[in-house]
């Protein structure tokens, strides 16, 4: 039993990370029609960007310019880097989506790999290949609680993550651009003639998207404190098939699948032996798939649906 | 007919040895580095080039090695290889045909190794590499000879220093499946804690792949699982998640680690929870003492750094081929004969006192040799702490 929680809290982690990843997949797939297969990379480089704001502010307060304790420090670099990162996406908009927005899907698609494959290289050149540190913030401290051991950093990851979904939630239902977004989705051609700037509200997706993946960057660094510039593609891939899993544009969808993507790879794991981990796992997924083609919340082709 | 053709090539070469007597009148003993000079890892090219010219100053200052009664003066001939296996066969069959070496001290990486340790086996030029660790390079190769242990070497060393170190009997290994270096390794490992311990004594055996960041479950079922050591044969990057999330899971024992460890990014990405962890590996510059710390302190006053493992090893093969040449008893002038005289005594060498420790060879030119094992202290540095034997 004690085996099985302990299971638990690791695929809850771990799940976080997938859910926060799919969420960018799946506005961009949902709002846009598009695979932004760049995505896993932008989550690259958010947490390289959080890896240098940390860095920074880090020294600051070291050198007593700035007395901030090193908690506030993981907050400010969490908001910092997602408002640098939703630029990066914006700029991938504007460079690889928007001048293709009527071009056919798979030439866009191919901009999401051509772009990702930049900013792979980009980040090699601009900081080698040597893999990087992220600054340790919050000094780890586990707690024992009946032969489960949970650490602050699992807790703070799984809320931070699961706050940040809610106020998705909150933001697409309840705000003028939330319902632009869904409107969006619902009818491509129609919407300008609302008066709705499509531009605006593809680029928002972009942001949001980006931002989202940027705070699972810095999560990741938190837990796992070794960035190489290539930590995004399978990363990337795997959240892919999360997003896909929850059904096209849905929020809860994609965190549902992000958590359950987590939680197959570890039960599985935890079952077989974990050289079959992946093999597995992805067996059932394509499974899932075979019985629900349009995810768990996605619906079945309609009108909705310009492809 | 190619084979024919290098038979043939060979004959006439002789012939010219024989016919011109260029051994007899130059009177010199040519040794050859093959070492990558540029290319990928200048790096090590450069330590086998210091440690050779260090060799070369303490031989000629010495008027020459002494063979029999006579001492022959010593010319070093450098060729790059580039850290190319196309380059290091071109560099071998130079230095063989061209420059009439006696014997080559090099390629480094098995990549340049094993096929140039296929040309001067041909050419019947005794060669040692002193930091292959691939068993290819020296099989079936009566000429070729390497100065470090050999990856299946090292899993009994691990399995013998935590047996006699800590005591335990369980073990849990964790490897990376899709990576050749740990897989063969961590069967190794396996194989020889077995044969120590009995059947199911290693009590988890988890894998993951390359570029995996969570390793929780694994560790979660080798924490259940009741081992009291860790073996993780990995690189740096890897190092430092496994060990940060084995301790976050509640981990206390030792985690055992092998040679890939030993690069300073290992520290640099860890940190403090890699501290007080054992792992094998060739030598330790920290804490050495004898003819090893002379060694560095001399290396590190003339370069300005302290040696790796590449320069200790190259200036050991280059002693060992000394020795072998020295052992010889006499130079017939005769290239082939006399490559023959060294290739023998190189195979009879015998508890050769190296500042990597003590070899001897056997049968397919492998050293018995002692693998030393290292502590990283408190200070983040490699620590000398023991070595252990075969």
């Amino acid at each position: 039993m004690v085996f099985f929680f302990q299971n638990l809290v690791n695929a809850l982690q771990w799940g976080s990370f997938y859910a926060l990843i799919a969420l960018g997949y799946s506005m961009v797939y949902g709002i846009l029609m598009l695979f932004n297969f760049a995505h896993g990379d932008i989550f690259m480089v958010g947490a390289y960007i959080g890896f240098g704001v940390a860095t920074g502010l880090t020294m600051l307060a070291a050198a007593g310019t700035l007395a901030i304790p090193n908690w506030m420090i993981l907050v400010l670099t969490i908001i910092i880097s997602m408002f640098l990162t939703s630029f990066v996406g914006i700029l991938v908009e504007r460079v690889g989506y928007r001048p293709l927005r009527d071009a056919p899907r798979a030439s866009a698609a191919i901009t999401g790999l051509m772009i990702g494959i930049m900013l792979e290289t980009g980040n090699l050149i601009l900081l080698g290949a040597q893999r990087v540190r992220f600054p340790t913030l919050i000094d780890s401290a586990t707690y024992n609680i009946g032969g489960v051991f949970v650490t602050n950093k699992k807790i703070m990851i799984v809320i931070v993550s699961i706050g940040l979904m809610i106020a998705l939630h909150q933001f697409v239902q309840r705000t003028k651009y939330g319902m632009a977004m869904r409107a969006m989705a619902f009818d491509y051609v129609v919407i300008p003639l609302m008066g709705v700037p499509i531009n605006l509200i593809a680029a928002m997706t972009f942001a949001i998207g980006s931002a989202l993946a940027a705070a699972a960057g810095i999560l990741f660094g938190v837990a796992y404190p070794v960035l190489d510039p290539y930590m995004g593609i399978v990363f990337g891939w795997k959240a892919f098939v999360a997003a896909i899993l929850g059904g096209r544009g849905s929020i809860l969808g994609a965190t549902l699948a992000g958590f359950l993507l987590g939680f197959i790879e570890i039960f599985v794991a935890m079952i077989f032996p974990s050289t079959l981990r992946d093999l597995i796992a992805y067996s059932i997924i394509l499974v899932i798939l075979a019985v629900r083609p349009h995810g768990f919340f996605g619906e079945p082709y309609s009108a909705k649906l310009r492809l | 007919m190619r084979r024919a053709g290098i038979v043939l090539l060979t004959c006439f070469v002789v012939c010219l040895f024989c016919s011109s007597g260029v051994w007899a009148k130059s009177k010199v003993i040519k040794i050859g580095i093959n070492a990558p000079m540029t290319g990928d890892i200048p790096k090590v090219g450069e330590g086998t080039k210091y440690a050779a010219q260090m060799w070369l100053e303490d031989v000629n200052a010495a008027g020459g090695i002494k063979v029999g009664d006579k001492r022959f003066p010593v010319e070093l001939v450098i060729e790059d290889n580039e850290a190319k296996a196309e380059s290091a066969v071109k560099a071998n069959t130079k230095m063989i045909t061209n420059e009439e070496v006696l014997a080559i001290v090099g390629p480094q990486s098995s990549k340049q190794a094993v096929p140039a340790g296929d040309v001067a086996n041909n050419w019947k030029t005794p060669m040692i590499s002193p930091w292959s660790t691939n068993p290819d390079t020296t099989m079936d190769r009566e000429y070729v000879f390497r100065g470090c242990f050999l990856d299946p070497f090292q899993g009994p060393v691990v399995a013998n220093f935590i047996t006699e170190e800590f005591g335990y009997a369980k073990a849990a290994v964790l490897y990376d499946v899709a990576s050749d270096y740990p897989k063969g390794l961590a069967e190794f490992f396996k194989k020889a804690w077995e044969d120590l311990h009995g059947k199911g004594s290693v009590v988890a055996y988890e894998s993951f792949t390359t570029k995996d960041a969570d390793f929780s479950s694994q560790l979660t079922k080798i924490i259940r699982s009741g081992a009291e050591v860790l073996f993780a044969p990995q690189y740096y990057n890897e190092i430092a998640l496994i060990v940060q999330q084995a301790h976050e899971l509640g981990w206390k024992n030792p985690i055992v680690g092998s040679d890939s460890w030993g690069s300073a990014e290992t520290v640099k990405l860890c940190g403090k929870e890699c501290y007080g962890l054992f792992f094998s590996t060739h030598y330790a510059a920290a804490g050495a003492t004898g003819a090893t710390k002379d060694f560095i302190d001399r290396y590190n006053k003339k370069y300005g750094y302290i040696p790796d493992d590449v320069g200790a090893l190259t200036w050991d093969s280059l002693r060992i081929v000394q020795k072998a040449i020295e052992d010889c008893g006499s130079l017939t002038g005769n290239i082939e004969k006399d490559r023959k005289c060294v290739r023998d005594a190189l195979a009879k060498i015998k508890e050769f006192d190296g500042i990597t420790g003590k070899m001897t060879f056997t049968e397919d030119g492998d050293p018995i040799k002692c693998a030393v094992i290292v502590r990283i202290s408190d200070k983040g540095e490699y620590e000398f702490y023991k070595s252990v034997c075969p």
